[in-house]
C-alpha cells in the first residue's frame, strides 16, 4: 500500500493558554483535492503554516509520503504554497517569478527557461513570461502563483484562501480552473478556505473545521446530506434552524418542541432523556410551499405563517416566511414554476416537510 | 475666475520661490561670480578662471578632496553595513511595542544637538576619557592612550551622526516588503543569502540608495565631526573652505572651492547611481 501524501497525526498547537489546534488527526491520499474549511480564527491557517514549516508543532507529527518533515527547514520540505495574497516577487518579471525554485535548484539555465515556457503553456499564459507582475490581472496573478509552484512538481501544493482577493465573478472562474489544474498537473491539493462554496466545489474531500478540532471529515454530499455534528448542519449549506427540548422519541425519530411548533426529524445519535436541549436543522429546498394547507397533508411537519420577504436571486431566490406562533424566520426555496410561483409579502403560506428532511442534534447533558 | 485662482496659486508657491530664490539661487549666483574672479592688486579684479586653475594646480587641494571623497564614501558604506541590519531587525523582527521604541531609541540621540553628540565622543576617546582609563584600569595599557585625532576617530563620529538618516529611509522601505514575500522566498527553496540578495536587498534599493546619498552628501559636507574628532590637521574639504573665508579672507577661492565640492560631490553621486544601475527618479518615485 502507497502512503498518502499527507498526513497529520495528533497535531496541536499551543499559543500560551489558548489551543489554535487542538489534536487533529487526518490523512490526504495522493492526487487528491482536500480542502479544510472553518470560519476565521478556527486553526486552519496555522495547520497550513505548520505543515508548509512556517511554524513548529507543540505535539504530534506531519508525515509527507510516509517521511516526517518535522525537522526539516522550510526551504527543504516537499510542500509549497500559494499564499493568501499570492506574495508574487514584485521586483522580479514572470519567468523570473516562476523560475525562482528552479534556481535555487541550481537548474541550468536552459532548461530552466523550457520548464518556464511549458508551465506558462499549461496555465494557458504563454508568452506572458517577459511581463512584470504589476501587469497582470488578479486571474492571471493566480495562476502564476500555481504556476511559480507546480513547476517545482512538490507532493502538496498547499493554497491558502487563494481566491479571496478576487472579484465574485473571477472567483466562480477560478474554482473550475482550480479544479482543472490540479487534474491537469495531478497533485495533492490542500486548500484552506471559509467559504464554503469553494470547498464543495472543488475537493475530494473536506475537513471541517471549528475551533481547533475538525467536527467532521467527508466528501461535499456527505457533509451536506448527513452532518454528524450540529456546527456542521448549520456551516455547511443553508439551513433553517430550530431550537427547543425533546418530548419524545419514536425509533430513529425525535419529537422536539420549540416555540412556533412540534418538529419531528431524524435523531443525531443514541442517547436521549426527556427535556434535553436540541438543535433541528432543515434546508431550505427541503420544504414545501402552498397556498392550500390540504396539499401539504403527506408532510409530518406543518406550519402556518406569513410571507415576510422575498429575495429574488435568480433560480436561487428566497422566500422568508414568519411563523404564525412563535415568530420564527423560515427561509424556504421559491418555488420555479407552475402558478404558485406569485406570491407577494403579507401572503399567508403553509409550509410542510418529512420528517426524513429535518436532523435533529441533542446537546449532551453535562 | 482664473485670476483668482491664480492669486491663491502665487500665494501658496510664494514660501517655496522665496525660499529657492533667496537662499539658494541668489547665494548660488553670488558665489559663481565671485568665484571666477581673480585679485590683481589692491582691489582689483579680473574676471578669470584662476581659482580653479589653483585647484588643479595645487596638489594639497585635491589630495584633500579625493581623501574627503573616499572618507565619506567608506563612512556612507560603513553605516550601510551597520544600519540594514539594525533597519531589517526594526522592519521585520520586532512586533507591535519593541519596534516603536526600539525606532525611538534611534532617534534619542538625535534630541541632542551634534555639537554635544561630538563631544560626548571626545569624553570617550581623549587621552584621560573614559576609554583610556578603562583600558589602563583593565591592564591593557600601561600609560594613557590618546584615541581622539585620527582618521578612525573621524571615522566612527561620521558614522555615529550619519546613523538616523540611514536608518529612517531603510526602515520605511523594509517596512513595505510584505512578510508572505519572504516566507515565499523560502517556502520555494530559496536559502536566507539567496533570499537577502534576490527579494529583500532589490526591494530595499531605493530605501538604500536615498540613504546612501544622503549620509554621503552629510559626510562630504560634515564640518564639525572632522574637526573636533579629527583635530585641525583633519585635512577635510570644508576646513579649506572655512579657511578660505574666514582666515584667510580669500572669498574668491572659497567660493571656487564651494562651487568644486557641489559638482564634485554630483559627479559622485552620479557616478555610483550609474555603477548600481539605479535612477534618481526611481529613488524618489
Amino acid at each position: 500500500m502507497i502512503a498518502p501524501d499527507l498526513q497529520c497525526h495528533n497535531l496541536t498547537k499551543h499559543y500560551g493558554d489558548t489551543t489554535a489546534v487542538d489534536n487533529v488527526s487526518f490523512d490526504v491520499p495522493a492526487g487528491s483535492f482536500f480542502s479544510i474549511l472553518g470560519p476565521s480564527g478556527c486553526g486552519k491557517t496555522t495547520i497550513m503554516r505548520m505543515i508548509a514549516g512556517f511554524q513548529e508543532p507543540s505535539s504530534g507529527d506531519i508525515q509527507i509520503k510516509g517521511k516526517s518533515v518535522l525537522n526539516v527547514a522550510p526551504n527543504k520540505r516537499p510542500v509549497n504554497m500559494v499564499f493568501q495574497h499570492l506574495a508574487l516577487f514584485p521586483m522580479m518579471n514572470v519567468a523570473d517569478n516562476i523560475g525562482y525554485g528552479l534556481r535555487r535548484r541550481k537548474m541550468a539555465k536552459p532548461l530552466i527557461n523550457r520548464k518556464v515556457e511549458e508551465a506558462l503553456e499549461r496555465i494557458g499564459l504563454p508568452g506572458v513570461g517577459r511581463r512584470q507582475v504589476s501587469e497582470l490581472s488578479g486571474g492571471q496573478k493566480q495562476r502564476i502563483a500555481i504556476a511559480r509552484c507546480m513547476v517545482l512538481e512538490p507532493d502538496v501544493l498547499l493554497l491558502d484562501e487563494p481566491l479571496g482577493a478576487l472579484d465574485l465573478k473571477l472567483r466562480e472562474q477560478m474554482k473550475v480552473e482550480l479544479k482543472t489544474l490540479q487534474a491537469a498537473f495531478d497533485t495533492t491539493f490542500l486548500y484552506i478556505t471559509h467559504d464554503q462554496s469553494e470547498a464543495l466545489v472543488m475537493s475530494d474531500a473536506i475537513a471541517v473545521m471549528n475551533a481547533g478540532h475538525f467536527e467532521q471529515v467527508g466528501s461535499a454530499q456527505d457533509l451536506y446530506h448527513n452532518p454528524q455534528t450540529a456546527f456542521v448542519a448549520g456551516f455547511v449549506g443553508e439551513s433553517n434552524k430550530w431550537l427547543g427540548s425533546v418530548t419524545q422519541r419514536d425509533g430513529h425519530y425525535i419529537d422536539i418542541d420549540t416555540p412556533s411548533m412540534t418538529v419531528r426529524a431524524m435523531a443525531s445519535g443514541d442517547t436521549w432523556n426527556k427535556g434535553a436541549k436540541a438543535q433541528v436543522f432543515v434546508r431550505p429546498e427541503a420544504i414545501q410551499i402552498s397556498r392550500e394547507v390540504s396539499a401539504l397533508r403527506d408532510y409530518d411537519n406543518i406550519l402556518t405563517g406569513k410571507i415576510e420577504q422575498i429575495l429574488f436571486n435568480g433560480a436561487a431566490s428566497r422566500l422568508l416566511v414568519r411563523s404564525e406562533k412563535g415568530s420564527d424566520i423560515i427561509e424556504v426555496n421559491m418555488p420555479q414554476a407552475g402558478t404558485t410561483s406569485n406570491w407577494s409579502q403579507g401572503d399567508i403560506a403553509h409550509l410542510g416537510w418529512s420528517k426524513d428532511q429535518g436532523v435533529a442534534f441533542i446537546e449532551s447533558a453535562k | 475666475m482664473l485670476s483668482h485662482r491664480n492669486i491663491g496659486f502665487y500665494l501658496l508657491l510664494a514660501p517655496l520661490a522665496l525660499w529657492l530664490i533667496l537662499l539658494i539661487v541668489i547665494p548660488h549666483i553670488n558665489l559663481a561670480m565671485l568665484s571666477l574672479q581673480e585679485r590683481v592688486g589692491v582691489r582689483q579684479y579680473e574676471t578669470s578662471f584662476a581659482n580653479y586653475r589653483t585647484f588643479i594646480d595645487e596638489p594639497l587641494y585635491i589630495m584633500t578632496f579625493a581623501r574627503t571623497a573616499v572618507m565619506s564614501i567608506l563612512a556612507t558604506t560603513l553605516t550601510l553595513l551597520i544600519g540594514f541590519p539594525v533597519a531589517y531587525y526594526i522592519a521585520k523582527m520586532a512586533v507591535g511595542r519593541a519596534k516603536s521604541v526600539l525606532f525611538l531609541l534611534c532617534l534619542v540621540p538625535f534630541w541632542v544637538s551634534e555639537l554635544v553628540r561630538t563631544f560626548g565622543w571626545m569624553i570617550l576617546l581623549r587621552e584621560t576619557g573614559v576609554v583610556s582609563s578603562f583600558l589602563q584600569w583593565a591592564g591593557l595599557a600601561s600609560g594613557p592612550v590618546e584615541l581622539l585625532y585620527n582618521d578612525a576617530s573621524i571615522m566612527v563620529g561620521l558614522v555615529y551622526t550619519s546613523m538616523l538618516f540611514m536608518v529612517v529611509p531603510l526602515v520605511s522601505t523594509l517596512d513595505s516588503l510584505d512578510n508572505s514575500v519572504i516566507e515565499a522566498g523560502y517556502d520555494l527553496g530559496g536559502s536566507t543569502p539567496s533570499i537577502l540578495r534576490e527579494i529583500v536587498i532589490p526591494h530595499a534599493m531605493p530605501g538604500i540608495v536615498s540613504g546612501c546619498i544622503v549620509v554621503f552628501m552629510l559626510s562630504l559636507g560634515n564640518y564639525l565631526t572632522p574637526i573636533m574628532l579629527g583635530g585641525k590637521d583633519s585635512l577635510w574639504f570644508t576646513e579649506l573652505i572655512y579657511s578660505q573665508f574666514i582666515v584667510r579672507f580669500n572669498w574668491e577661492l572659497g567660493a571656487a572651492f564651494g562651487f568644486l565640492l557641489l559638482f564634485l560631490s554630483s559627479v559622485i553621486v552620479w557616478a555610483a547611481l550609474r555603477l548600481s544601475g539605479q535612477t534618481l527618479e526611481r529613488t524618489m518615485g
